[in-house]
């Protein structure tokens, strides 16, 4: 069973690269409305005990580029955002209703195994969060337990390609021995990072990532996320508005366990369209 | 997207079944390992109720035993203290041989006399005796216990199937048992000895009576001076002592102290009361002086944290309204945090009724006849005598020693449950 | 208060021990037997109070109690931390602390007459004789008794561990038994080394247990199925029954009782220390 459902996850993802880069494929038009949606979610909601914190929401998410999630605290983002790599699973009580399809498959369906949606689902949390190992052991952890590295050799090549992913490497590849824990907070995310990267995600989850630094800190991780952008799918969670218009090129506004309002960075920024939306980044809500 | 992703390929999907299976594996040891200290719970229990059930009836023999006035009383005196003296053994063996008059032998009659508890049965016909000397010459019925072997065998703890010479008991005499048991002239009933009776030498006679007074001696005494010392001494440190170095230490000191191994306080004890102080060996006064220092930390540490959990705004608001810090507190903080504080004590002199070690070492181990009538004579415990028991070879020794045990362990269950009860209905407050 | 008094009672019996019986005989010699040297009370008894035997009696059962406890009080923490449902988790963890509430004496009685035997029958079975009382059988019904020690701790100190570091791990996709093993263990391991030392202190001054299922006789073995001493049964050895307050004999249990103190005492400064630093690391 369990099986099953991951090969045709694996099968659906073929499917859409193969639209993608133009192959021969049968259903076209199919294949032409999911082309550009890495994440197809219909009527999503989210049950914490008794209490309803997402109330049906329907949202695509975009194969490219940077996705912001906004809206004032409590409004459900940061759960939206766990649906995506099933991290809801983890809290007890939690239950999630709806479909989310990723490329095409339903990371919901029964028997598709979290363990490997979140191989393919990075996450980058509040606050850093390095193991208590050293460096080098945070970011061998994941290809390790996927036993992505068949060699000592390939493991240090993946190592070194993350963190220099994750511009790092130049200021941490003397002391790859040393604790994780002894980096500066700036540093530790962007570790974190690399050892979100070391698994080969596909998309990149961010939970509100600057929050704990400092601006020159918060600086540095923008550059790396436009970076990182070409090569992966984000969505990110944050609580500074500026921070959405900087980085991201989608932006989704909750409200209450509602998406109110989602579209294109600027134009939500610019010229929303729901009177809620612009009560809150014009700063009357908050 | 870029990298070629070996994700979902089949090595992977084999990986991850294999993954599966090891955390399968690692949840179920998990449990094993619940399961497995639940059954040696279990299986302590077990045992024990086993073991010590069958304890709490006893087989009795009725016999009528002729008053032979010319071996009690040869002089015709009737003097009672005279009678007291006199040998009740010879008239015990007369009725028990006129009971199976075709035993002649001298070794028959040894095994047929050695089926009945022969303290028990002359000390119930003295008593009878004593209490109307008019009885001599006549013939009375009396019940008295069997012998422990006897005992041992109806309970079917004596295997009648092992070879003869393997067994306490000889072929005779399981046919007289039998007969007898047949006959209705021996029956089980309650064991209301083992309540009232003391140490005895003989375990169909054995009671834990002395035990227990001893280990409520103590206790009361442990109460006494452990509950007063700690709680003043919890509440200078929880709310008058000044934070500094000192206190500092004897904090640390008595959180040391909870986990000092219990034979060293009985060493304490041994030191300064008996050597020291020259009180007497085996008094329940010193157990319970040792007892108190031992549960001294425990009463410290749980009522602190009694204290501690009430909320400040509420030692705030006496304070406003006029209260001296004092007041405060003992109007206020204390008959809150009371239930707490209970609780605390409770636990300590549970453990405290359970230590065995510490009273070993002041000399509690003594073999008590009497029922202790005053803090300063020799006393056993409860745990020690558990200990004794366990100690001695007899089979008779060993369901004793059970029943005792779980005698003890329902004392020690009511007072946690006790403690429980308290713990919740203080936490339904705030 | 009362340490102080413990200490300075001790150090003063233990003192005039030493004026009789040499330090250095006491801590290397490998005969114990103080009943011989009651006997012969004048003479030198050179060697009679050779503390080696009952040190390595008391390492060995403290070794078999930890390797029953250890590995089954961590399982238990882990189910009980990281698997449980919550109330599952109500009912079992009680009923494992109540392991922890049977009073001692009751241990000993199990060891004696059930644990004991039963390993005899076991070993008979197997082909090889061994006693009733053994090293074995002790430390078994000890670990038993410790096992609520470790799995409480244990317990605690794994709750203790930031839920960001386990939120972590199950992002890269790590099942629950890798993020366990490899994330949540590790950062938990310095209170869980804690919790260790707390059950081997426990180990090493317990005194009911060994005295019932253990034997008396000084015995200088490596197998683990013979009859071994440890320091405290020494201890209730040489003082039940009536003695002397000045004899070697007694003296030297007051010794003992000392060793006794100082090395629990140590470990459960260090145990505490390690727990401590490890709660202020994780706030």
């Amino acid at each position: 069973m369990v099986n099953d459902t991951a090969l045709k996850l694996d099968v659906g993802r073929k499917f859409s690269e193969a639209a993608a880069v133009g192959g021969a494929v049968i259903d076209l038009a199919a294949a032409k409305a999911e082309e550009k949606a890495k994440f197809v979610c219909r009527g999503v909601r989210v049950h914490y005990g008794a209490k309803e914190a997402l109330h049906g929401v329907d949202m695509d998410v975009p194969d490219a580029g940077v996705t912001a999630l906004i809206g004032p605290s409590g409004c459900g983002k940061s759960t939206f955002l766990r649906v995506f790599n099933r991290m809801n699973d983890t809290i007890p009580g939690a239950r999630v209703s709806g479909s989310v399809l990723m490329d095409g498959a339903d990371i919901y369906a029964k028997g598709v195994d979290p363990v490997l949606l979140r191989a393919r689902v990075g996450m980058v949390f509040q606050k850093p969060n390095p193991f208590p190992k050293s460096i080098y052991e945070n970011v061998a952890y994941g290809p390790r337990i996927h036993g992505l590295a068949a060699s000592r050799g390939e493991l240090d090549a993946i190592v070194e390609g993350s963190l220099k992913k994750a511009a790092l490497w130049e200021e941490v590849k003397d002391r790859l021995k040393e604790p994780g824990t002894g980096l500066s907070g700036g540093q530790q995310q962007r570790l974190v990072i690399a050892r979100a990267i070391a698994v080969r995600p596909e998309v990149i989850l961010m939970d509100e990532p600057a929050s704990a630094l400092d601006p020159i800190a918060t600086a540095r991780l923008e550059e790396l996320i436009d970076e990182l952008r070409k090569n992966y799918c984000i969505i990110i969670v944050t609580h500074s508005m500026a921070q959405a218009a900087r980085v991201s090129q989608k932006t989704a506004f909750f409200h209450l366990g509602d998406l109110v309002e989602f579209g294109d960075t600027r134009a939500i920024f610019t010229n929303p369209k729901d009177q809620r939306t612009q009560d809150y980044i014009t700063g009357r809500t908050g | 997207m870029t990298d070629a992703r070996p994700l979902a390929d089949r090595a992977a999907l084999a990986r991850i079944a294999r993954r599966r299976r090891g955390e399968a594996a690692f949840r179920t040891a998990s449990m094993a390992a619940v399961v497995a200290a639940v059954a040696m719970l279990g299986w302590l229990l077990v045992t024990l109720v086993g073991s010590g059930a069958t304890a709490f009836y006893q087989h009795v023999i009725t016999l009528d035993v002729a008053l032979d006035p010319s071996k009690l009383d040869p002089t015709g005196a009737r003097d009672p203290a005279e009678l007291q003296k006199a040998s009740f053994r010879p008239i015990l063996q007369s009725a028990i041989y006129g009971r199976f008059p075709e035993a002649t032998g001298r070794d028959e009659r040894r095994e047929l006399f050695a089926l009945i508890s022969v303290a028990g049965a002359t000390d119930r016909l003295r008593r009878m005796v004593r209490d109307d000397p008019a009885l001599v010459g006549t013939t009375v019925r009396i019940t008295a216990p069997v012998s422990d072997v006897v005992d041992q065998l109806l309970k079917g703890r004596i295997d009648r199937k092992v070879d003869a010479t393997l067994r306490p008991v000889s072929d005779r005499q399981i046919a007289w048992i039998d007969a007898l048991r047949a006959s209705g002239e021996i029956k089980a009933r309650f064991n209301a000895t083992f309540f009232t009776a003391t140490d005895s030498r003989d375990p169909e006679l054995a009671g834990i009576a002395s035990a227990v007074v001893g280990s409520a001696m103590a206790l009361a005494v442990a109460l006494m001076l452990a509950a007063p010392i700690g709680i003043a001494a919890a509440l200078y440190l929880e709310e008058f002592a000044p934070k500094n170095r000192i206190t500092d230490i004897i904090e640390i000191n008595i959180n040391n102290l909870a986990a000092v191994p219990s034979i060293v306080f009985g060493l304490l004890g041994l030191a300064v009361f008996l050597s020291f102080f020259g009180l007497p060996r085996s008094a329940p006064l010193v157990g319970g002086f040792v007892l108190a220092l031992m549960t001294l930390p425990t009463i410290i540490i749980a009522a602190r944290s009694a204290l501690a959990a009430v909320p400040p705004s509420i030692a705030a608001a006496a304070l406003s309204v006029g209260a001296s810090p004092v007041q405060a507190v003992f109007h206020h903080k204390l008959p809150l945090a009371a239930p707490g504080i209970l609780t605390g004590v409770i636990i300590g002199m549970a453990r405290a009724l359970g230590e065995t070690a510490p009273l070993l070492m002041i000399g509690m181990v003594a073999f008590v006849t009497e029922i202790p009538s005053s803090l300063t004579e020799p006393a056993s415990a409860l745990p020690v005598q558990i200990f004794l028991w366990s100690d001695s070879p007899e089979r008779a020794w060993a369901e004793r020693a059970s029943a005792a045990i779980l005698v003890l362990l329902i004392v020690l269950g009511a007072m946690n449950a006790a403690a429980i009860f308290l713990r919740q209905r203080l936490e339904k407050r705030w | 208060m009362t340490t102080l008094g413990i200490f300075l009672s001790l150090i003063f019996e233990s003192l005039r021990f030493f004026a009789q019986v040499p330090p250095l005989d006491f801590l290397t010699g490998l005969q114990w037997s103080p009943q011989t040297a009651m006997r012969e009370d004048q003479a030198g008894q050179s060697g009679a109070f050779g503390a080696v035997p009952v040190f390595l009696g008391t390492l060995m059962i403290t070794g078999v109690a930890m390797l029953v406890a250890l590995p089954i009080g961590l399982m238990i923490a882990f189910y009980l931390a990281e698997y449980a449902p919550a109330r599952m988790r109500a009912a079992v963890k009680p009923a494992v602390e109540l392991l922890a509430g049977v009073p001692t004496v009751v241990y000993g009685y199990f060891a004696l007459l059930t644990v004991g035997p039963a390993i005899r029958g076991f070993a008979e079975a197997m082909g090889f004789a061994v006693p009733t009382q053994s090293a074995v059988a002790a430390g078994a019904v000890m670990g038993i008794m410790i096992i609520p020690f470790i799995s409480s701790l244990s317990d605690d100190v794994i709750n203790a561990v930031p839920q960001s570091l386990r939120d972590g791990a199950y992002a890269l996709g790590a099942t629950k038994s890798e993020t366990l093993l490899r994330v949540v263990f590790p950062a938990a391991l310095p209170g869980i080394v804690g919790a260790f030392l707390l059950g081997v202190s426990r180990a090493i001054g317990e005194t009911m247990i060994v005295v019932m299922a253990a034997g008396r006789a000084a015995n200088l073995s490596a197998n683990p199925f013979e009859a071994m001493t440890t320091v405290t049964v020494q201890i209730v050895a040489v003082l039940t029954g009536d003695q002397e307050f000045d004899s070697p004999k007694t003296l030297s249990a007051f010794t003992l009782g000392i060793t006794l103190f100082v090395v629990t005492l140590i470990l459960n400064v260090i145990a505490l220390i390690v727990v401590r630093s490890y709660r202020d690391r994780y706030e």
